[in-house]
């Protein structure tokens, strides 16, 4: 059988899987059993792309039949198919988590049966964004996604969430029209929208032409990527929506604004004029970014804070342009996924556990739940960049790189992740000192001002009675799937050879850029 | 390529106007620059496809004389998808008319909060001064002292 007739399941299973769900409303059991089953599909389907993309370079499919530049082809090569099986194994991890809490946590009002398709749809949408061999396909994808993410991030349409999510909403409106008009204009210039020909095309341009192209589509995924000065948007809405949105949003959705800064950096404008640019953009999302982290109180929107910062290590990758760099940023993008997921994830479970995620309200969850505090623990590390853990190894393998640059500005950059990296650390301890070894908070403190507290929502959760938090027991189906995510993170470090090898090549092959337009356009480009 | 002059003020007319509504705060004045804009777009593609030509279809008209199609298949798509998002925006306003009375996009709530709380001068509840860890810009001696009358 031929392995490029599994490139599109990717998106086809989930899409199917979407509208079997929503027929199936009525149901929450079958509609459980639907996305699970899809979703388990597709990490194997994403698997053996993996291996057979490694072994035998992209997988093509050229849909309906049509061949490259006038149908619209699905790439999976080492990039994507690698991007496209951890963000699987992370949705899977989120939906098993999800499943459980929604015994718990939805009330009769909440409308249940809108999630699983939902989600669903939003994993076909970023699977097309990373198989998208069309840059027009990468648009429709990032379209399901949002249209997704809007509807999980207003789950409910509590007050709060609609106030997030308006923000949320207009900014990555603002941003689909940059998008959508670089993708008129890159079609006035060259004819083409097929990434494999506009690779060829574009280096015949004007360098003035090319240059605005190359910025717009910057801007455009710069914004859904969080990269400074376009992130402000990005802590401010994730926080509201229930943990396994923000876990699921945070781990995939600026990856895939990562994703298509390395696709068109390295496909479509490889000898870029704006190296410099993007160095300094990197520096200063990694460094305000940790330093808003370090000013918050509350778990979830510090995570937020070093979700932005850390995307900055992945730009910094980016902008180096040499196979090191990007084979580090690759590493990072993949380490950043899994473990941001997890510590949101586990943020969740604080929520449930100690009944808030404020800072000043949490006390004494180490002693009340060890497993608990195990859980927080390593991935905070992880992120913070202790070694031997992964954060450490990729944040190594990015300073490497850029001492190899040599360049002014690459030590600065190297100055600057090593400060990001001690104030993650800080920013990690505090919240540890705060939730997990500081005695109880007596009670919670309504003098302190008027504070708008961000969890008001109708969720059962622990009640601190007297001084003490209740006891409100962790659920396996909950604390599972972030331990499995704790272990997939360890073992990022335990198999770290052999994936530094596999990101390497796939740095070496995107720097190099024939193989992926020539697996697409075999006759050459017309 | 020429392009169509009066096509391309149109798209420059329906960008500012859009972009004016979209810096508004109402939702709904955001919506209707986000419709304004993406009609923009749409005839910006119009303008990508060259002067318009003869039906596309093979066996009726000359190759030469086709219009291109592509940018209007890539048009319909879009066409779509921002009616999609205005059925999504519109119900959000309504929903944020429902509960607030009004569809301006708000503050954020926990920035407004630390604002706040800097221009109030407060530490934060973990700030421990009796460590004497940091001085304050009157000096270290006020610090002491407070430390000193709590012991």
């Amino acid at each position: 059988m031929n392995a490029s007739a599994l490139v599109p399941l990717p998106v086809v299973l989930p899409l199917f899987g979407a509208g079997l769900a929503l027929a199936l409303g009525r149901s929450a059991r079958a509609q459980r059993v639907v996305s699970v089953v899809v979703l388990a599909l597709v990490v194997v389907v994403a698997a053996v792309l993996l291996a057979r993309a490694d072994e035998h370079g992209p997988q093509v499919m050229h849909v309906g039949g049509w061949p490259a530049p006038i149908g619209i082809s699905l790439v999976a090569d080492r990039l994507s198919a690698l991007m496209l099986l951890v963000s699987v194994v992370v949705a899977l991890c989120v939906l098993v988590y999800s499943l459980s809490q929604g015994l718990v946590e939805y009330g009769p009002d909440t409308p249940l049966s809108i999630y699983h398709p939902t989600f669903l749809i939003l994993v076909a949408g970023v699977a097309n964004a990373f198989l998208s061999g069309d840059l027009f396909n990468l648009y429709v994808g990032f379209e399901i996604l949002l249209a997704a993410s809007y509807v999980l991030l207003t789950l409910g349409g509590t007050a709060d969430r609609i106030r997030a999510g308006s923000t949320y909403v207009v900014v990555s409106l603002a941003s689909s029209i940059v998008f959508l008009t670089a993708l008129a204009l890159v079609y006035a210039a060259t004819g083409t929208v097929s990434l494999a020909q506009l690779a060829g095309r574009l280096d015949e341009l004007p360098s003035g032409v090319s240059l605005m192209l190359q910025l717009m589509l910057l801007t455009a995924f710069a914004i859904k990527a969080a990269v400074f000065p376009l992130s402000a948007w990005l802590p401010d809405s994730y926080p509201t929506a229930p943990a396994p949105v923000t876990a699921v949003f945070a781990g995939l959705l600026t990856k895939v604004g990562v994703y298509a800064i390395i696709r068109t950096q390295t496909l479509l404008f490889p000898d870029s004029p704006l190296s410099d640019l993007l160095l300094w953009a990197a520096l200063l999302t990694m460094v305000i970014g940790i330093l808003g982290a370090v000013a918050q109180d509350d778990l979830k929107r510090m995570l937020s804070f070093t979700l932005v910062s850390h995307i900055g290590y992945m730009v910094f990758g980016v902008a180096l342009a040499s196979d090191d760099g990007l084979s580090g940023a690759i590493y990072y993008v993949v380490h950043h996924i899994v473990i941001q997921t997890n510590l949101f994830l586990v943020a969740g479970l604080i929520e449930r556990r100690g009944g808030s995620t404020s800072l000043e309200r949490l006390g004494g969850l180490a002693r009340l739940s060890p497993a608990l505090a195990l859980l927080f623990f390593v991935p905070a590390m992880n992120l913070a960049g202790i070694p031997p853990f992964s954060g450490f190894l990729g944040k190594l393998g990015l300073m490497q790189a850029g001492v190899d640059d040599g360049g002014w500005l690459a030590y600065v950059l190297v100055a600057g992740s090593v400060v990001t990296s001690l104030l993650t650390l800080y920013a990690m301890a505090k919240a540890w000192n705060r939730a997990f070894w500081q005695p109880p908070a007596p009670a919670p403190d309504d003098a302190a001002g008027p504070r708008t507290d961000l969890h008001r929502k109708p969720v059962r959760t622990a009640t601190p009675v007297n001084g003490r938090v209740a006891t409100v027991a962790l659920r396996a189906g909950m604390a599972g799937p972030a331990a499995v995510l704790l272990l997939v993170g360890v073992a990022m470090t335990v198999f770290a050879g052999p994936l530094f090898g596999l990101t390497d090549r796939a740095a070496a092959d995107l720097r190099e850029r024939t193989p992926y337009v020539e697996a697409v356009l075999p006759g050459g480009a017309p | 390529m020429s392009a169509n002059l009066v096509l391309v003020a149109v798209v420059g007319v329906l960008f500012a106007a859009g972009v004016y509504l979209l810096l508004e705060r109402s939702l709904t004045r955001v919506l209707i620059g986000v419709i304004l804009i993406g009609n923009g777009v749409n005839t910006l593609f119009l303008v990508a496809s060259g002067p318009a030509g003869r039906a596309p279809i093979v066996g009726l008209s000359d190759v030469d004389d086709m219009s291109d199609p592509l940018p209007q298949a890539l048009v319909l798509t879009a066409i779509v998808i921002t009616l999609g998002v205005t059925a999504f925006l519109l119900a959000m306003a309504y929903r944020a008319w429902q509960l607030n009375g009004h569809d301006d996009v708000q503050d954020d709530v926990e920035d407004a909060a630390i604002r706040r709380r800097a221009e109030r001068d407060e530490v934060s509840s973990s700030y421990d001064d009796s460590a004497g860890g940091t001085m304050d810009e009157e000096g270290s001696d006020e610090a002491a002292e407070t430390a000193g009358e709590r012991r």
